[in-house]
């Protein structure tokens, strides 16, 4: 069961279009790195977790990344709302526009469709934990690059607080990850 | 002042931004007691900030987890990302 709080994670106040930063960003929508990915990782590798403490902790990350993707989805929105057919088609959006016009859609900053793919549930949870740690990192990373593509303070400011929280996840796996770790050693009789 | 940029609004994304750390970190550490103390302080004050918001623009959450004023006012605009 999930519950759905009317209020974002964090506050997003967009006043200028930027089509051009609304097709980077998209990525952290539906891209190989994005929150979507990341949210949908956590949540189906949490059932084969070996302790209370993993699955709760996949479970709490999975569910903060949801909130993520609603920060994400705003920020697209909002550079986008205003546009014109003119400005869409200057951007390089006019193919994104004939498929969904100002829709959010799960796409990479290239257009391409989110996919199952890009995450996996091995169903060994050291593996598991280890990609979870990479996912963060890369996600980091990708934050990184694109405050290096605005200069908008509006858009920094929200991004700058996503890419923290990255670095969060990432500790938390990682005690996650020794914990499991332990844990597992101390089931092995000889 | 919109239902997302007041002052109770910033309030209650700050308190929340707490205890989803807290949470996280109870999640690895869950015989932390100094943690689990101010969780437990902190959800307390949440449910205040939230009644109060609540009282004035409608329920925050879905599902039964805060009751409505006739009419239903879950579905009152705007929406988070409509600011």
């Amino acid at each position: 069961m999930w519950i759905y709080e009317k209020k974002l994670q964090y506050p997003v106040n967009i006043r200028n279009g930027d089509l051009r930063m609304a097709k980077y960003l998209i990525t952290q929508y539906g891209g190989p790195d994005g929150e979507l990915a990341a949210a949908l990782r956590y949540q189906t590798q949490r059932y084969t977790m070996p302790t209370g403490k993993s699955k709760a902790l996949l479970t709490d990350i999975a569910t903060e990344e949801m909130a993520h993707l609603e920060v994400i989805a705003t920020m697209v929105y909002q550079l986008m709302r205003n546009a014109s057919i003119e400005e869409i088609k200057a951007a390089g959006l006019g193919g994104y526009y004939a498929d969904h016009d100002k829709a959010l859609f799960y796409v990479n900053g290239d257009g391409v469709p989110w996919t199952a793919a890009y995450i996996q549930a091995k169903g060994d949870p050291i593996a598991d934990l280890h990609e979870d740690m990479a996912a963060e990192q890369k996600a980091r990373a990708t934050y990184e690059w694109l405050i290096n593509l605005t200069d908008d303070p509006c858009v920094k400011d929200p991004l700058r607080f996503l890419r923290e929280r990255e670095v969060v996840h990432f500790q938390r796996f990682g005690e996650a990850l020794m914990d499991v770790q332990e844990c597992l050693d101390r089931k092995k009789f000889y | 002042m919109d239902r997302y940029n007041c002052p109770l609004m910033r309030q209650l994304q700050e308190v929340s931004f707490a205890l989803v750390e807290l949470n996280l970190y109870l999640d690895n550490y869950p015989n932390n007691q100094q943690a689990l103390a101010d969780f437990n302080s902190l959800s307390q004050k949440y449910q205040e900030l939230k009644a109060m918001y609540e009282a004035q623009y409608g329920p925050l959450t879905n599902f039964g987890y805060a009751p409505s004023q006739y009419p239903w006012q879950w579905v009152n605009e705007p929406w988070p990302w409509e600011v």
